[in-house]
């Protein structure tokens, strides 16, 4: 249990002392304090008790360093530190009760910089980093687009060939829009030949190319013909009295053709170095197919158009202002139109029996002038006797038919050559197997104008003058060429030339020169202005037993062509001596043109007319 | 038909060899060796596109037709085309008797 514990010097009191009530007083007085301060005063002249006595108490003094800010001291210490009064401290001077009362301790520790205290004699600095978490780079690649090389030029060219292009696209999407209007399936049809062509870009199209390259490979083997075409001139001419010479230049000949005569021979009017070979037999015996070829004076290897028909081609001419358009006329009687501007093989129109074609060789064909409703026509003459003119007629439909016109009655002895004035359009000449040559003009389709004995065997050729308008020249295989003023019943020369004559042709730049063609391979030029008696050449220019059966002059160039039976044609230029123009006498300006010409022949044919006293016919 | 004419140009005398190139300068036709075939065809595309490029600058609506090197040992006829190129090298008929 809990007993009470009396330590052993605890004062022993009795209950009536415990019971003794002792009263304390607290009161605010300093024990310590003195009670009695006396202080002498000077009134009294005596020491005097202070009534009061200090009863105040320190109990700890602490000196402590904080300065007021604002205080003097403060801001001479600031001064001494050469720290500037803030802005913010101003404001917090100036406007006492702004409002806005922010730590300004904490701003001002801030904006200012803090100059760390350091002590002196002790210390050390002591840093510590964490650690930095180590760097990782992440990349990623694609795979680059592909790469290609683009280099272009800009050029003058190149800007002009965008803008063609650009408009041959409108043009196109024009074209499209008429024609979707009407057709849309034909549409569909051309469009997807339009796709094909451009997705073929093979090597086909390199033929326009192929064909230049061939040129020029050939001009450069037969370099010396070329030069010699163009610029030899036969200097030993002058030399020559009148005489001149025929310079061989190129021989063209085509394998198919070897076994064939050469049947035509014709100029293109427009290009001058284009020229048409038809192909056939002569032989009544020996008949198989023809050939019409094109050559052009620039590739003499290979020729430009090859045609192959089903019978020999007689007869051919061009038409003198649609220089693609070819007339033929065959052997088995019929006539074809061949179109050179289309690719096939065949001819745009042939006739047949039903549309009236002959039915003995055609000996010749000739074009005229369109008609007045536009359409083409031409004249064939045949040994049945007919001469025939033909119309090209457009039919409903889009095909061409020939019709047929029949000019004379056949009463015309088997014609074998025609040929149409120059420039009197209705008035031409049949030259007929008998001999005789027939003038006949196209409104008198029953009646002959004017009949001449000329031959005594079949008239091979009639040519008119170019230039003279009533001249014209016939051969014959009688060996004599004749030449005719048609108002004179016979003929105005005559020549013999020793062995038949295959053909006659007037020169385009003289009216009183030409040649003649014989079966004893020999070319003979005449020119009546110098020498009315004789031929001023006669060469021979293939080899013999090679008959030369077709001669045509160059409208431009002096060259000509002649045509032999074995199927070459080989071309010749003529000398200086046989293209002579009159001489200018001094003082005197030469008149050019056809009226020189012309004059030119009138005279000789004066010459021949006035000894004549004999009444014509 | 083009056939033929490449084959009538090869077949012609002094004809050495026909290249084809096409736009790229890539030949696709040749009667020569690959090495040699290969050097002429970037060779001449290069003179070639710059030929034309001499001719058209001058007059835009004019074109290049074709273009001829006569060398002392052959002559390099080319004839460009609107994607192809065509070469020729021939050996000319030099029979002239020196004068």
């Amino acid at each position: 249990g809990k007993t009470m514990v009396k330590p052993p010097d605890q004062l022993d009191l009795s209950e009536a002392e415990l019971k003794e009530e002792f009263t304390r007083i607290l009161t605010a007085n300093n024990p310590h304090a003195p009670q009695n301060i006396v202080r002498y005063s000077f009134k009294e002249r005596s020491y005097k008790q202070i009534s009061s006595v200090d009863q105040l108490a320190i109990h700890f003094v602490l000196e402590g360093n904080l300065l007021h800010k604002d205080s003097d001291e403060a801001r001479r210490q600031r001064a001494r530190d050469g720290i500037p009064e803030d802005g913010a401290e101003d404001a917090g001077d100036t406007e006492e009760g702004a409002g806005e009362e922010r730590p300004d301790s904490l701003e001002i520790s801030l904006g200012k910089k803090e100059r760390k205290l350091t002590n002196q004699f002790n210390f050390s600095e002591r840093a510590s980093q964490t650690m930095n978490n180590p760097m990782r780079e992440r990349e990623c690649q694609t795979e680059p687009p592909p790469r290609g090389k683009f280099s272009a030029t800009a050029n003058q060219w190149e800007i002009y060939d965008a803008y063609v292009e650009e408009r041959r696209k409108q043009e196109k999407v024009k074209e499209k829009q008429k024609v979707l209007s009407s057709k849309k399936e034909e549409d569909k049809g051309k469009k997807k030949l339009q796709l094909v062509e451009n997705q073929s870009d093979d090597i086909t199209k390199v033929a326009k190319v192929a064909k230049i390259i061939e040129r020029m490979v050939t001009q450069n083997t037969f370099d010396d013909i070329a030069q010699d075409f163009k610029y030899f001139e036969d200097a030993s001419d002058e030399f020559r009295d009148q005489e001149g010479t025929l310079l061989p230049l190129w021989k063209f000949q085509h394998d198919k053709a070897k076994r064939l005569s050469v049947t035509a021979l014709c100029w293109n009017q427009k290009y001058k170095d284009l020229f048409a070979v038809g192909l056939g037999s002569y032989e009544f015996t020996r008949q198989g197919q023809g050939m019409l070829l094109f050559y052009s004076l620039k590739n003499a290897t290979f020729p430009e158009y090859i045609f192959s028909t089903m019978s020999g081609v007689m007869c051919l001419d061009i038409h003198k202002q649609l220089s693609y358009l070819v007339a033929v006329g065959f052997y088995d009687g019929c006539v074809a139109i061949y179109n050179l501007k289309e690719q096939g093989p065949q001819p745009v129109y042939r006739s047949t029996a039903r549309s009236g074609k002959h039915t003995d060789p055609v000996w010749q064909v000739k074009w005229q002038k369109d008609d007045t409703d536009n359409n083409h026509n031409f004249f064939s003459v045949s040994s049945d006797g007919r001469v025939v003119s033909w119309t090209l007629v457009k039919v409903l439909g889009g095909t061409l038919r020939l019709s047929l016109d029949l000019y004379l009655k056949p009463f015309l002895s088997c014609g074998t050559s025609l040929d149409f004035h120059k420039q009197i359009d209705y008035l031409f000449l049949v030259g007929t197997e008998e001999g005789k040559i027939h003038k006949c003009s196209k409104s008198y389709s029953s009646q002959f104008l004017e009949t001449y004995v000329a031959h005594n065997m079949a008239v091979d050729a009639v040519k008119w003058n170019h230039f003279h308008p009533k001249v014209f020249m016939s051969c014959s295989s009688d060996w004599t060429v004749k030449i005719w003023d048609h108002t004179i019943k016979s003929p105005v020369f005559t020549f013999d030339l020793n062995a038949a004559v295959g053909d006659v042709a007037w020169s385009p730049y003289s009216a009183t020169v030409f040649a003649a063609v014989t079966t004893d391979g020999k070319v003979h030029v005449f020119d009546l202005h110098i020498n009315k008696y004789e031929a001023i050449c006669q060469q021979a220019v293939v080899a013999k037993k090679t008959k030369l059966t077709h001669i045509e002059f160059n409208p431009a160039y002096p060259i000509i062509i002649v045509g032999d039976d074995r199927g070459y044609v080989t071309s010749l230029k003529l000398s200086p001596n046989l293209r002579k123009k009159p001489k200018e006498k001094k003082g005197q300006e030469l008149p050019k043109g056809p009226e020189v010409e012309v004059a030119k022949m009138e005279k000789l044919l004066s010459l021949l007319r006035e000894p004549e006293t004999v009444p014509q016919d | 038909m083009l056939e033929e004419t490449l084959k009538r140009i090869q077949a012609h005398k002094g004809v050495i060899g026909t290249i084809v190139v096409n736009a790229e300068g890539i030949p696709i036709r040749t009667t020569l060796d690959s090495s040699t075939t290969v050097q002429y065809a970037g060779l001449l595309h290069q003179l070639t596109m710059k030929a034309r490029s001499t001719v058209r600058d001058i007059d835009p609506q004019n074109d290049l037709t074709f273009l001829r090197i006569r060398s002392k040992k052959h002559e390099i006829m080319v004839a460009p085309d609107k994607e192809y190129l065509l070469i020729v090298i021939q050996n000319p008929s030099e029979y002239l008797l020196p004068q």
